[in-house]
């Protein structure tokens, strides 16, 4: 576009001082300028952009780890051996407006002595709440009719596995269990569907392809459910 | 009097002086129009921007009084409902505004196909009607999220179960949803500040484009069988018609937009005083479990696709399905530009809108009475009709309240009560034998779950005792045909054949 620009670099300078080309030298620079504008407010906006993106993805960003920790659940002796029961407990995490949806439930199945099962509330299809039935001895949801046997294991119904299952501990004579992050199937399928005993999401997180198990009587349950 | 109108004329001059937006304002609504136009088919679009207006002045007026925050916010509802002089009118506007305005953007969207509007030279108005059913559909369904109640609590429940199942940054979508580890305020403020802030700024600003579009472009000329659209000739000859037939707008045309409108407000008015508002149902308070979430109307079909995917089809149809939706209404104007405008000639067009209407409604209308779902009360509530207890032994009478213990009635209805996700026993007798109705009830299968550990032997014999009595009065009871049979192959010494046991 530019007609001098088939010439040599020496006639192209004499061509910009001449009176008849003094028009098109402005303008050039102009544009110049108009263009480093540009490159200046594309760099403030690439240094705008970092704390506005580390804002707005910080909920994704921040390490899990920290978001499950130890609660008690209470003393061995209010849940009956045999028994399922509903148990309520304050998330580890909230902030002070959250209110009454802090308080999550979840299932204690005491089997016999110190040998628990804790289940989140949530079914593993969509994470509704599911309800145990004590006499035909299942948890159904009510959302789409998911069933699950009283090991947590799926019994019927959309679900693609098992309940989800909070890792627990006996200390000092009550029931304490892992907990902090709603289970959903990004948290707590570790590639190991057939298992209902999963280690808490922040242990996956960081590896997620090892076996998940703590304990030797989770171990040695988990071998013995039904897939 | 004179002076009065010549002081009027003159402030509107100084105001036009300085704005000039009257005279290009005026220019617009007086554009000429092909007058076949202007009928009572071209209303819907004009209307759902009368709607989204209304949608906008009620949404402002109940801010004044909610409070986004997961401990207040079903409590400023009911306050809003009980407290505020016609708070309650003000939600239910609000609430049947929202539903008025997805009907009529799928009607003005059923429209548009039908009548072949998305071709050339509007594919781009399509496109961006495309997008503003989707920010319709957002708006919903965050609006159902603001009605913090029970169903919007386990709704994003639901909804991040879904998000949860993305393949890789599934957690990370979740985190992002929520904004936390748990459904709670942060998750609250994030979809307040998507159903205020975010939804509604691109959905005006692609109203504004998709309606400056129709005035750049012209409103879709009245379909003819046999005129094809061809983008060599199309905005020629639609020039030559609008010159021979054109009628201006504003007053001509749009007095048939301004009476729909009218009546559609009429209409959302008497359904808010005469219905209400929508809730909020129970408290957000999850360990409140006794509670069948449901999603609102829009998304009820869905609700009802999520409970029929099997298992393993469910992730796969969850992700590919919306995005070959979507992308088929998005690419239909780039495919299909040019041609046949009239659905006389479109029968695969009209097939298409038939099977989709009745295909959302069937799932919608079985959403209404979730027949996947137990009834979770049916085993404490119905009684077993007596009819079945008449006459029966006490085996059989012990198995009628095994039946009712073990909570069979949540997903089997005997005389049309109790749950729906099992067969009905009615008649159970006479096509299953001793044999199946055992074995069924042990080790489940199809959908029902096996009982082997919820039953001890003797509640099971008498169980199977009491449904070997269903034949609905006089039914035959089943046979199992191989077993005369296997009885007749065996050995001589075998025992003549037994007689069909009789439960009566």
């Amino acid at each position: 576009m530019n007609p001098s620009e088939p010439l040599s670099p020496s006639d192209q300078a004499t061509a910009a001082e001449s009176a008849a080309n003094a028009g098109n030298a402005g303008r050039s620079r102009r544009a110049f300028l108009f263009k480093l504008s540009l490159l200046l407010n594309g760099a403030v906006g690439a240094v705008l952009a970092v704390p506005i993106m580390g804002y707005l993805l910080g909920p994704a960003l921040k390490k899990s780890s920290n978001e499950d920790s130890w609660i008690r659940l209470g003393p061995l002796g209010d849940f009956p051996e045999g028994e399922t029961r509903l148990v309520n407990f304050r998330n580890p995490v909230t902030t002070p407006w959250d209110g009454q949806t802090g308080d999550i439930p979840c299932w204690v199945r005491r089997i016999s002595g110190n040998d628990f099962q804790v289940f989140a509330i949530n079914c593993a299809h969509l994470g509704c709440p599911v309800r145990w039935f004590a006499q035909s001895r299942l948890y159904l949801c009510p959302c789409h009719g998911g069933a699950y046997y009283e090991d947590g294991s799926r019994a019927s119904g959309p679900p693609e596995r098992g309940l989800f299952e909070y890792d627990h501990k006996i200390v000092a004579g009550s029931l304490m269990i892992s907990a902090g992050k709603m289970p959903t199937l990004a948290s707590r399928n570790c590639g190991q569907p057939k298992l209902t005993q999963i280690q808490p999401s922040s242990a996956i997180a960081r590896e997620p392809f090892t076996e998940p198990m703590h304990s030797e009587d989770a171990q040695s349950r988990s071998s013995s459910w039904p897939a | 009097m004179a002076s009065l109108k010549k002081r009027a004329v003159d402030i509107y001059n100084w105001f036009e002086q300085r704005l000039g937006l009257a005279a290009p304002a005026i220019e617009a609504a007086e554009h000429q129009i092909p007058s076949n136009t202007s009928s009572w088919w071209y209303v819907f679009g004009s209307a759902a921007t009368v709607i989204l207006v209304l949608q906008v002045m009620t949404g402002i007026l109940l801010a004044l009084v909610y409070a986004p925050s997961a401990n207040h916010a079903w409590s400023s509802l009911e306050y809003l409902d009980h407290n505020i002089r016609l708070g309650w009118f003000l939600r239910a506007m609000h609430g049947w505004g929202s539903d008025f305005m997805i009907a009529v953007v799928l009607i003005h969207l059923m429209q548009v196909f039908l009548f072949g509007a998305y071709k050339f030279p509007r594919e781009l108005t399509w496109i961006i009607g495309v997008c503003l059913l989707l920010l319709t559909l957002g708006m919903a369904f965050t609006g159902q999220v603001l009605r913090f109640d029970q169903d919007a609590y386990w709704g994003l429940g639901i909804g991040a179960s879904i998000v949860s199942r993305v393949p890789f940054v599934g957690g990370a979508l979740v985190d992002l949803m929520l904004g936390g580890p748990i459904i709670a305020g942060p998750a609250l403020s994030r979809f307040f500040t998507l159903h205020v802030f975010v939804i509604p700024g691109t959905l005006l600003a692609l109203v504004g484009l998709h309606l400056w579009m129709v005035l750049r472009l012209g409103i879709n000329d009245w379909p003819m069988p046999g005129r094809l659209v061809n983008k060599k000739t199309y905005v020629q000859d639609y020039h030559k018609l609008t010159e021979k037939t054109g009628i201006p707008f504003v007053p001509d045309a749009v007095w048939k937009d301004a009476v729909f409108a009218a009546a559609i407000l009429l209409a959302i008015m008497a359904c808010a005083f005469w219905f209400g508002p929508f809730g909020p149902t129970g408290q957000p308070d999850p360990t409140i479990i006794q509670t069948a979430p449901k999603p609102d109307f829009a998304f009820l079909w869905i609700y009802a696709v999520l409970a029929y995917l099997p298992p393993s089809l469910e992730t796969p149809v969850l992700f590919i399905a919306p995005v070959l939706i979507i992308g088929g209404m998005l690419l239909l104007p780039l495919v299909s530009g040019e041609g046949e405008k009239h659905w006389s000639r479109r029968p695969v067009a009209v097939l298409m809108v038939a099977v989709i209407a009745v295909t959302l409604g069937a799932f919608t209308s079985l959403a209404m009475y979730t027949p996947w779902s137990p009834i979770m009360n049916a085993w404490t509530s119905d009684p077993i009709p007596l009819t079945d207890l008449k006459d029966r032994t006490p085996l059989e009478r012990e198995g009628a309240l095994v039946l009712q213990n073990k909570q069979c009635r949540n997903c089997h209805a005997i005389g049309g009560a109790g749950g729906m996700r099992g067969p009905a026993l009615d008649t159970v007798a006479s096509h299953m034998t001793e044999d199946q109705i055992i074995r069924q009830v042990l080790q489940g299968g199809g959908n029902m779950p096996a009982y082997g550990n919820a039953l001890n032997p003797a509640e099971t014999t008498a169980l199977v005792h009491f449904l070997l009595t269903l034949r609905s009065g006089n039914l035959p009871p089943a046979i199992d045909a191989s077993r005369k049979l296997a009885l007749t192959s065996e050995p001589p010494q075998a025992q003549p054949q037994p007689p069909v046991p009789n439960y009566h």
